[in-house]
């Protein structure tokens, strides 16, 4: 009997000893060790996904790349898709939310590129399905870019060199609105996040991320829950959430997805952005209204403030001032190295 | 008279009855466990929620418009098809989850 109970003990001891070492995690899904296979699904594939019909190339990159600078794809002739996805600020702008045609302010966050290659579906209420599906919308918007698309085709069909861009990338093919779409698309399936801190850590080398940044993982993946929705392994699910902004409590709120799936749930709910290169893109959320990370996490940890059609998947979970410091230390980690971009020469006119 | 007529009745409702049949759709690792599935009119779909997070179910089709809500892992609600045709059913809250249920 005794040595039963020795028995036991030993194994108990040996558990307790195994957890203490923080070598298995309380959230049993993952092992919280550099390199370990559980963590794989962290890591974005290889490839980077393309639709049928738009396989990347140089020439098509060239191309999308002079289109995204050229600020004569807009009415005035003074905005391109890089004064709101400005590659030298996280592809987005800095700005709560974007301005438009006369510096007009508009309603919603610039949401960046990075990394949009790998979204399912795309905007913050989701209402357009690929990065092609979206490229023409900002020029074709009254509010944004403003451009008459008839003349901006007339002109790029008479500029030699623009002619001469798409013959060598899409031949065969019309300068039009398919065209331009899917070369802007090809450049943007450029701005890719994948060697991060974090990902060097998952792909095993363990001083990649500190200590602090791997209890922020733990937290991020366990009791804070932020892992159910900035869902492996682009930090999004492609889902859509209310998540209890103060905005949502203004008269004549923001509907969000509402407006493109008219159901209850769907009322004020936003698309889930990546949290990969985080903090090169303050402010936050789509109403731009925090500035900081800390911001953020300090809402989620009072569980969101207007939450009358909160998500059912955003659970309050309780903080301390340590704990959201570990996960705001592990969020530092999602960013790659910058990566230079130079400015393309733009085709005469 | 009546009471081969009320025999006649009891057993057209009861045979109708038995052709309904139940079939169940779980959601889990934020999919629709059957990309298709095919029934008969007046059969019954069981949509069960498998994932440790909220789901929802909603079709907007011609022949079905219905919106579960949202509930969590373990929960399930049915819906019943009664209208021949097609119906696309999502979760709204993960519109990557879609299936197609047709009723013949």
């Amino acid at each position: 009997m005794e040595y039963v109970y020795k028995r036991f003990s030993l194994a108990v001891l040996t558990i307790l000893f195994l957890f203490s070492n923080n070598i298995f995690a309380a959230e049993g899904k993952y092992v919280f060790k550099a390199g370990h296979p559980s963590l794989k699904e962290w890591l974005l594939p290889d490839t980077v996904p393309y639709p049928e019909g738009n396989k990347p190339n140089k020439a098509r990159i060239k191309l999308g790349k002079k289109l995204f600078f050229d600020p004569r794809l807009s009415g005035d002739g003074n905005m391109s898709c890089a004064t709101c996805h400005n590659p030298a600020l996280g592809w987005s702008d800095g700005l709560p939310t974007a301005k438009g045609v006369k510096s007009k302010v508009l309603g919603r966050a610039s949401p960046t590129v990075f990394n949009t290659a790998y979204n399912s579906i795309q905007m913050w209420d989701g209402r357009k399905k690929s990065l092609e599906d979206q490229a023409m919308g900002p020029m074709e918007a009254t509010v944004e870019m403003n451009m008459n698309t008839a003349k901006l085709f007339k002109w790029l069909n008479s500029n030699k060199e623009y002619i001469s861009l798409f013959k060598a990338a899409y031949p065969g093919e019309k300068i039009a609105a398919p065209t331009v779409s899917k070369a802007l698309a090809t450049f943007e399936r450029t701005a890719i996040s994948n060697n991060s801190a974090f990902d060097r850590w998952v792909k095993g080398d363990s001083k990649a991320m500190s200590e602090q940044q791997i209890r922020g993982f733990k937290l991020f993946v366990g009791k804070a829950d932020c892992a159910v929705c900035h869902s492996a392994p682009n930090f999004t699910d492609n889902g859509f959430h209310n998540i209890g902004l103060a905005s949502w409590g203004n008269k004549n709120p923001d509907m969000g997805r509402y407006t493109q799936r008219p159901l209850r749930l769907m009322k004020g709910a936003f698309k889930t952005p990546t949290l990969r290169e985080i903090e090169r893109t303050a402010p936050y959320f789509h109403d731009g209204s925090a500035k900081t990370l800390q911001d953020v996490v300090k809402h989620y940890s009072q569980g969101g403030v207007v939450k009358t059609n909160l998500s059912p998947n955003m659970t309050k979970t309780k903080l301390s001032a340590s704990e959201r410091d570990d996960i705001v230390e592990f969020m530092r980690a999602l960013s790659s190295p910058y990566k230079a971009i130079s400015l393309p020469e733009l085709p005469l006119n | 008279m009546f009471n081969r007529f009320l025999v006649i009745a009891t057993c057209l409702i009861l045979s109708s009855v038995s052709f309904a049949a139940e079939f169940e759709v779980g959601q889990k690792n934020k999919q629709f466990t059957k990309r298709s599935l095919t029934i008969k009119a007046g059969d019954v779909v069981k949509f069960t929620n498998e994932d440790p997070f909220f789901h929802n179910v909603f079709s907007l089709s011609e022949i079905k418009t219905f919106d579960l809500g949202s509930y969590p892992k373990g929960e399930f609600k049915t819906v019943t098809f009664d209208k021949k045709g097609k119906a696309e059913i999502e979760c709204a809250i993960h519109p990557n989850m879609r299936m197609t249920i047709t009723v013949e």
